[in-house]
Formats: C-alpha cells, structure tokens, sequence
C-alpha cells in the first residue's frame, strides 16, 4: 500500500506533471539553459539538489514554524526566505568544502533559489500532504520523495530538449523561427507529448 | 494578536537567517586573491582558449599560481600585457603579432564542384562526404565554419566563397585553424608579406586539372630564393618563416601565381585580385 503511493508520487512527478511540460513552471531555465547537453546536466543536478532540499526544510519550518503561530497564510513568503536563506548557506558550505562540486553547480544554485518550480514544488508538498492543518499519513516522506522526483522530472525535460537544440542549431530553419522561436513550438510539442502521460490511471 | 505572532514570526526568522548567514560567511569565507579580479578586468573575456587555460578566469588564477606568462594570452593588447605584467609585478616581453593567414585561393571561380552538397552547411561535417565537394580535397570547402568560430568576427566570406582575414580584429587566437577540417589556416607573423596560397600536395598535373592556382611543385621559387626560405615538400612549396626576410623573388617567379603578396594588410596575386571583403551595403 505504502509502496504503491510512493510509486505514484514519482510517476506523477516525472511524467504526468511533469513541472516544465505539464504545470509550466521554470520556463525560464528550461529555454535559458537548454542550448547545450552540458550545462543542462548540471542546472538540472542542482534544481534536484534544491529542490530535495527545500522539500525538507520547507516541510519542517512548516510544521514546526507556521502551524504552531496559525500563520499558514504567510507560507509562501516564509518559504521564499527559508529557501533563500538556506542556498546560500549551502553555497558557502559547498565553496568551502568542495570546489570541484562548487564549479560544476556553483554558478546554477543562485540562479534557482527563487525559482518558481522550486518554490512550486514545495507549496504542492504543502497542499498534497497536509490534511487540514496536520501533517498526513507519512507525509514528510512522501514530500522529499515529491521534491526529489520533482526535480528528477525536470532535469528529463531539460536534457530532452537541450538534445533536441543542439540538433536544431545544425539544421535549415526558416529564418524568422531561428533561435528561440523555434526553440518554443519544440517545447510546445513535447508539452503535447507529456499531456499524453495523463491518460494513466492508477 | 494574529498580526503580532505574523510579524514577530518573520522577523524572527529574517534575523535568525541574516545573523545565520553572517556568521557562516564569516565561518565559511574562501580566501580570494584580489588580483585575479584586476587581471580579469585586464584580459578580453572572449574565453577563446587561446591560452589554453580554461577560460579568461582560469588564465588570470593560472597566472596568480605562476602556471603560465602573461605573453600566453595572445589576444589582450601590448597595454593589457603591461598592466597586467604591472599587476603582477613581472616584466612584460613583447611579442611579435601574428595573424591567420588561408592558404587556399581555388574559391568558387577557380575550382569546379565534383558533385552537389545537400547537406548542413559545414565544412565539418561537408569535408566528412568523401572530402567535401571541391574538386581540390586540399582546399577550401567555403561554407564558412572559420567565420562561425572566430569569437572576434575577423574572417568574413567574400564572394568567391573563400573567407577573408580582416588582420586588424584578428588576434591569433587559432580557433580557425584548430577548426578548418582541412587545415588551411596558419599563424604568420604579421610582417611577413609573402604566402603560398595552395596546401595540395597531389602532383603537377592532378593540381592543374582541379584548379588553375594550386601549387604543381614546379620548384621555381625554391631555386629563386636567396636565402632558402622556401622548400618543396611532399609537393607543396612551404615558406619557414624563421628564415623569410621578405624578399619577395618566390612571388615574382610563381608561375601560376600560387604565391601572394600582402600590401596594406590585403593579400595580393600577381594577376592584380586581391582578397578584399564583401562590401556591406
């Protein structure tokens, strides 16, 4: 039972709402970064990274935080400076403790700290998982598995279109859909292709 | 009430955080040298690689580490060089200027296509379809992947289909020639004024029948050359720089006209064409 609700968060998260090509959120870097296979590695490794990590810390200053005070209303404000606050902490501990891991997502982690599908991510944690103000069934684990896949999700999005612009730059493309027009009616058609995952029924 | 516990709340995490952060930052600081910023500021930043440090950044932290010389970046200009040099606190040496120079003059005029190129537009990936379409494997496919690579815009494509070096933006930078699939380009000092125009390393007759200025190895040039600069070899007549002193015979005798003269920066025949850009409208 555990296990088959587990199993539906990450299909859910990866394919069905998928968060670039189903609910549209971080747009901004699915275009910004998807020219090269590179560097879409590694900004969808880093939106993992803080999304997994913001699941929890949010869940928590949640729990812990605003329903003691009842003041929920004020979740998306706390959790933009909780999630804030805590990437540059870790961005500073990952300078210091680990260059290499700091040049291959250094300059992305800032970039994303108040990204909406990050802050997306956790906001749908806080919707799904808590029943009238208390925490539901397993619901901590069940956020980070949301938050992980849901980064998981859009790294596949990201990687799926990076492959197909850097085939796109190499081909005749009417000159007027050069660049990112064209680069918009792919991410259309693949948002059509994932609408496609929401005819699975569990 | 409600509103107090809201501000109170938020408040209390703000300082927290900031005061959290305050303390991690003061923790976790990374000692950065200065300097890396100020050379930074010095170099171009076109990131070419000339240097062959990754980037303008890893060249400015190679020279704080003492793993290359300031003369390696061959882009920044004399004053950058010395600033940085001043920076540093080592001496600067100068270093002649080099450009890229192409050696191939066939273009679309003089040499014919052995068949039709339907595909990307590359010289790449075109020079992959049994050496590219030119009837001259040796020469220049013209689709313009030197100008796409040029991170200074120097090389434009004139109307012959052959590009055209303009030595004013050009910084040796040598992304052309590591990029020409068929290895036309070369750094040559800029005050060196005579080039041979050909890399075709077929024989006499094969090199005459695909283009009428390729090089046929006739080996008048290498006997007109006071100082022996120029050499035939495997075919091809080849200058070593090391030796030329402009005395231009090799260009006067050039039967076929494969030798070029530079005047004025522009790159001459001895039938009068000279490589002149595509005048923009």
């Amino acid at each position: 039972m555990d296990f088959k609700i587990f199993l539906t968060v990450i299909i859910s998260m990866v394919f069905i709402n998928n968060f670039i090509l189903s609910k549209f959120l971080g747009l901004c870097p699915f275009l910004g970064v998807s020219r090269n296979i590179k560097p879409a590695m590694s900004m969808g490794m880093a939106v993992i990274f803080v999304m997994t990590l913001s699941g929890i810390i949010t869940w928590l200053a949640y729990r812990f935080i605003l329903i003691p005070f009842h003041i929920t209303y004020l979740r998306t404000i706390t959790f933009i400076l909780v999630i804030a606050a805590f990437v540059q902490f870790v961005e500073m501990v990952i300078l210091k403790k680990s260059p290499a891991l700091y040049r291959a997502l250094g300059i992305y982690l800032p970039l994303i700290t108040t990204n909406c599908a990050v802050l997306g991510v956790t906001v749908l944690n806080i919707d799904n998982f808590f029943v009238s103000g208390k925490p539901a069934q397993l619901s901590f684990l069940l956020s980070v598995t949301q938050s992980l896949f849901a980064g998981i999700g859009f790294t596949l999005a990201l990687l799926l279109m990076s492959g197909i612009r850097e085939r796109l730059q190499v081909n005749d493309a009417p000159r007027c859909f050069e660049g990112i027009p064209i680069a918009f009616m792919v991410a259309a058609l693949m948002s059509l292709a994932f609408m496609g995952f929401s005819g699975f029924r569990f | 009430m409600e509103i107090i516990a809201s501000i109170l709340t938020l408040s209390g995490l703000g300082i927290l955080f900031g005061v959290g952060l305050a303390l991690a930052a003061r923790k976790f600081c990374v000692v950065v040298d200065p300097r890396i910023e100020k050379i930074f500021a010095e170099l171009p930043g076109a990131n070419c690689g000339a240097c062959g440090m990754p980037g303008c950044m890893g060249f400015a932290e190679g020279l704080i580490h003492g793993s290359c010389s300031v003369e390696r970046c061959t882009v920044s200009s004399e004053e950058a060089g010395k600033k940085i040099a001043g920076i540093l606190g080592v001496e600067f040496k100068k270093r002649a200027k080099d450009v890229a120079v192409l050696h191939c003059h066939g273009g679309s005029k003089r040499v014919k296509d052995r068949f039709i190129y339907k595909g990307t537009k590359d010289c790449r990936s075109a020079s992959l379809v049994m050496g590219g379409p030119k009837a001259c494997v040796y020469g220049c496919i013209g689709y313009g992947t030197c100008v796409d690579v040029c991170p200074f815009g120097a090389i434009t494509m004139n109307e012959e289909g052959l590009p055209v070096v303009d030595e004013d933006k050009c910084t040796a930078c040598g992304k052309c020639v590591a990029a020409c699939p068929k290895g036309l380009f070369s750094l040559v000092p800029a005050d060196k004024a005579f080039a041979v125009r050909c890399k075709s390393l077929d024989m006499g007759k094969a090199v005459m029948e695909a283009c009428s200025v390729g090089c046929i190895a006739c080996r008048k040039c290498e006997k007109a050359c006071p100082v022996s600069a120029i050499k035939i070899v495997n075919n091809l007549a080849v200058i070593d720089y090391n030796i030329c002193d402009n005395r231009g015979e090799c260009f006067k005798v050039c039967p076929v006209k494969t030798i070029a003269c530079k005047e004025d920066k522009i790159w001459r025949s001895r039938d009068g064409s000279a490589d002149k850009a595509k005048s923009v409208p």
